[in-house]
């Protein structure tokens, strides 16, 4: 424990003393890992510390990114104002989501979790006239937090992104190691002694879904701020599973696991893009690798058994 | 007769065209033991999944200190002071010995919806989680992973997650399911040891453990409750010498 917290202050030192050196490319690579990193975290509460794979978890992050969107560019709002709506919409759409998903188990979650990711996507594409449909929102203005430095400029905001994930990744880790994270495990391992016990399995459940949706949703607010640009893309069933296989690549249930795996995924794509359209495909091999090589993950392959 | 820890009145539960349990009554008072024999496929299991909640119903009422929890979802039986075993030993895998008891420890306080202070920081918990843990002769495993416990502490866990809520009533679901007669030995006298004031219901193949801790057995056939009453009456009725002791 001790250990894996040394290790993430570690990278995160590296990545801040390195940044002000590193050209313009690598550096916005590098803060897309850190946004990412919060969107694989939060999806790691729901999946590996609480046993519940979901596949739609682009929905709560590109409800948050387009409620910044067209707060950000039709009501020229304010960073608190987006901050706000946009992790309050990712809440609701999962705390109403989750009523519907959560009846459900194992592959008939990971179903219901991804046909009502595809709704999200449906609306993104078919609401025109709230999210511009094809063309996506563009011209999201940078926030002005009153600092010294604009976030306008690359570095300024690599450093916001990495203390947002730093903060996100705190808040989390808090979360799993109380007494609410240790009933969550137990729910991914026994539901039925859970609730034996005396939990109402159901909640704390939902609670988790709420909880994963509405990290998400951060995420998804500083990714409109990051690329600019949301579209329909955002919220496509590529990235949940996108996002999916980076938690599984980094290793489930470990939080620090997932954001590594995220990184790797942001740069292997952008690395991969310059040689082939066939991301896809590169994706589907590097899950089927995990499966085989790594079940559990990264993090699983270098802690080794636990005794 | 007094308040009854545990009463059941005419329940039954099917699967399909299958009565498991057909027009069960039992009346347990408090503080009694009470064994549930019954040859393999009785019932036996089924009624503790009705009395437990795990299953539904199919028809009758269960009362639990006079209150109808017929319909009453299974966490909240447990915050009424049930609690039960498994015979298929059904704990926390991946979680070391003291985690598992600090998830019983903490089920029904409110501690556990606590979301932003470490599991570690509640020593109270920790404590609680030990002495459970100490009282089936664990202490020195609190440290070691589940899944790589001997079948027989697998077995004292169970009793120790079940302790840990300080039930008033306690179905065990053969303890000594798959333990060396030895061991056996041990769990018999662990659950003679336990507390007087909580009422305990086992299902115990080994009759010789069964008549060891209670008082008073019920006999299950094809789901039915075919004989009732206190060990000696049991032991010498001849219909259960013919069905369950084959002799
Ligand atoms: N969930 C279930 N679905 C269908 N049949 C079941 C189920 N649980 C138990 N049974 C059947 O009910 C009968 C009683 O089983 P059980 O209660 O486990 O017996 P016991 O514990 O006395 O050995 C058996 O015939 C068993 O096959
Ligand atoms: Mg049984």
């Amino acid at each position: 424990m001790s250990r894996r917290v040394a290790g993430v202050g570690l990278i995160v030192l590296l990545a801040a003393a390195v940044a002000p050196v590193l050209p313009a490319y690598p550096l916005t690579l590098l803060t897309q890992a850190f946004i990412v990193a919060i969107l694989a975290m939060s999806l790691d509460v729901l999946l590996g510390y609480t046993g519940l794979p979901s596949l739609g978890h682009a929905a709560y992050f590109g409800v948050a990114a387009y409620a910044v969107a067209i707060l950000a560019t039709e009501r020229q709002a304010g960073f608190a104002t987006c901050l706000v709506v946009g992790i309050v919409a990712a809440a609701v759409t999962a705390a109403a989501f989750g009523l519907i998903a959560i009846r459900a188990a194992g592959t008939y979650f990971l179903m219901i979790t991804l046909a009502l990711g595809m709704v999200v996507w449906g609306l993104a594409f078919r609401w025109v006239s709230l999210t511009k449909g094809d063309n996506g929102i563009s011209g999201v203005p940078r926030p002005e937090l009153g600092l010294p430095w604009s976030l306008w400029g690359p570095l300024p905001f690599f450093y916001f992104s990495l203390v947002t994930a730093v903060l996100a990744w705190v808040l989390m880790g808090l979360l799993v190691v109380s007494p609410f994270g240790m009933s969550l495990k137990g729910i991914r391992e026994s539901e039925s002694r859970m609730r034996i016990l005396g939990y109402n399995v159901w909640l704390h459940k939902y609670l988790s879904f709420v909880i994963s949706g509405t990290f998400a949703g951060l995420a998804g607010v500083l990714w409109a701020y990051y690329n600019g640009f949301v579209s329909p893309v955002d919220v496509q069933l590529v990235t949940s599973v996108e996002t999916l296989l980076m938690v599984a690549l980094g290793g489930p249930g470990t939080l620090a696991g997932p954001a590594v795996g995220a990184a790797l995924i942001v740069f292997l794509k952008n690395f991969v893009s310059v040689y082939t359209k066939r991301w896809l495909l590169i994706l589907g091999a590097v899950y089927i690798g995990v499966i085989l090589f790594a079940p559990r993950g990264l993090a699983g392959a270098f802690r080794g058994q636990r005794h | 007769m007094g308040e009854l820890a545990l009463r059941l009145d005419a329940v039954s539960k099917a699967f399909g065209g299958l009565r498991a349990v057909d027009g069960v009554a039992l009346a347990v008072r408090p503080g009694e033991r009470r064994a549930l024999i019954g040859p393999n496929g009785a019932g036996k299991t089924t009624l503790f999944n009705l009395i437990s909640g795990e299953l539904p119903v199919t028809s009758g009422a269960i009362r639990l200190f006079e209150r109808d929890v017929t319909r009453v979802a299974p966490h909240r039986r447990a915050a009424l002071g049930l609690a039960r075993t498994f015979q298929i030993t059904n704990l926390f895998p991946t979680l070391t010995v003291l985690e598992n008891c600090l998830l019983a420890v903490q089920a029904l306080t409110p501690v556990k919806f606590s979301m932003l202070r470490p599991l570690a920081a509640y020593h109270a918990l920790e404590e609680r989680a030990r002495e459970a843990l100490a009282a089936v002769g664990l202490a020195d495993r609190a440290a070691a992973v589940v899944r790589n416990l001997s079948h027989g502490e697998q077995r004292q866990l169970e009793i120790a997650l079940a302790l840990a809520g300080r039930p008033r009533v306690l179905l065990l679901d053969e303890p000594t399911a798959g333990l060396s007669p030895a061991e056996s030995h041990l769990m018999a006298d662990l659950l003679q040891r336990l507390d007087p004031a909580i009422t305990v219901l086992i299902i115990e193949h080994d009759m010789d453990i069964a008549l060891e801790i209670a008082q008073h057995v019920t006999v299950l056939h094809y789901g039915r409750v075919i004989a009732d009453g206190p060990r000696e009456e049991i032991k010498a009725n001849p219909l259960v010498r013919e069905i369950y002791l084959g002799a």
